[in-house]
């Protein structure tokens, strides 16, 4: 299964990260699960991170932002299909608190790496399996 | 009288595939347990063994976070809708 996305959208992520850096940046996508299990983009929304704790390598996103985006997709006819978020200063792959903190399966989890402020690799994980046997698996992005 | 859960994509494969569905009930804690009565695949995936909420999820009564207002106590009516989100954080 792949990830659908624009390169208009791609960028708008990669380019929130250039934005939040040197601290990470983190939103949803927003689009359709087609029958075979891909998912298409339709829109990119920006949250804030709300860890102003440790910005430089933490996110959350405000339970009140989710609720929010989450009715007005419904009501759009459209779901949450993924999230993203950046890595400042560190490679495109998910960490053992990124895994740990995911809880949206069947949802991908899209991780762009800025190095040194500029957006390099981004990548897209799967969450699979239910919360007892979660696990990532690499995604393709598809993006024209 | 009906009360619309909105139950978030993870969810849905325990809620016969729906993004919403209408319990009757009193309160938000009266509201889940309808839920997972209509759909028990649900149970372990909103609540530990001891029957609490899990930590990471989220239930609002229209934009309200159920933790501050009464819990489980809370009232709720037709015209409320309850949103189940599950959190979404991480980092390196």
């Amino acid at each position: 299964m792949a990830l659908k996305i624009s390169n208009a959208l791609l960028d708008q992520l990669r380019a929130h990260g250039e934005q939040t850096y040197p601290h990470e940046c983190c939103g949803v996508l927003v689009g359709q699960f087609d029958e075979a299990g891909g998912k298409a983009v339709e829109s990119v929304i920006a949250c804030g991170n709300t860890r102003t704790d440790s910005p430089k390598n933490r996110y959350h996103i405000s339970p009140a932002e989710l609720i929010r985006i989450q009715r007005e997709s419904t009501l759009e006819g459209r779901d949450i299909v993924g999230f993203y978020h950046s890595h400042p200063d560190w490679p495109a792959k998910w960490s053992s608190t990124d895994l740990d903190e995911a809880h949206w399966t069947g949802c991908s989890y899209v991780i762009t790496s800025v190095e040194k402020g500029r957006a390099a690799l981004t990548n897209s994980f799967l969450l699979a399996g239910d919360e007892q046997s979660k696990h990532f698996e690499d995604e393709d992005i598809e993006a024209k | 009288m009906p009360i619309k859960v909105l139950i978030p994509t993870p969810l849905r494969p325990y809620a016969g595939k729906q993004s919403s569905v209408e319990v009757s009930a009193q309160t938000v804690g009266e509201a889940l347990s309808n839920l997972v009565a209509q759909h028990p695949d649900l149970r372990k995936h909103l609540f530990s063994e001891d029957g609490k909420l899990r930590s990471f999820v989220n239930v609002y009564l229209n934009d309200e976070d159920i933790r501050y207002l009464a819990k489980d106590a809370t009232p709720a009516n037709e015209s409320d809708t309850i949103t189940i989100v599950p959190s979404v954080a991480g980092g390196v």
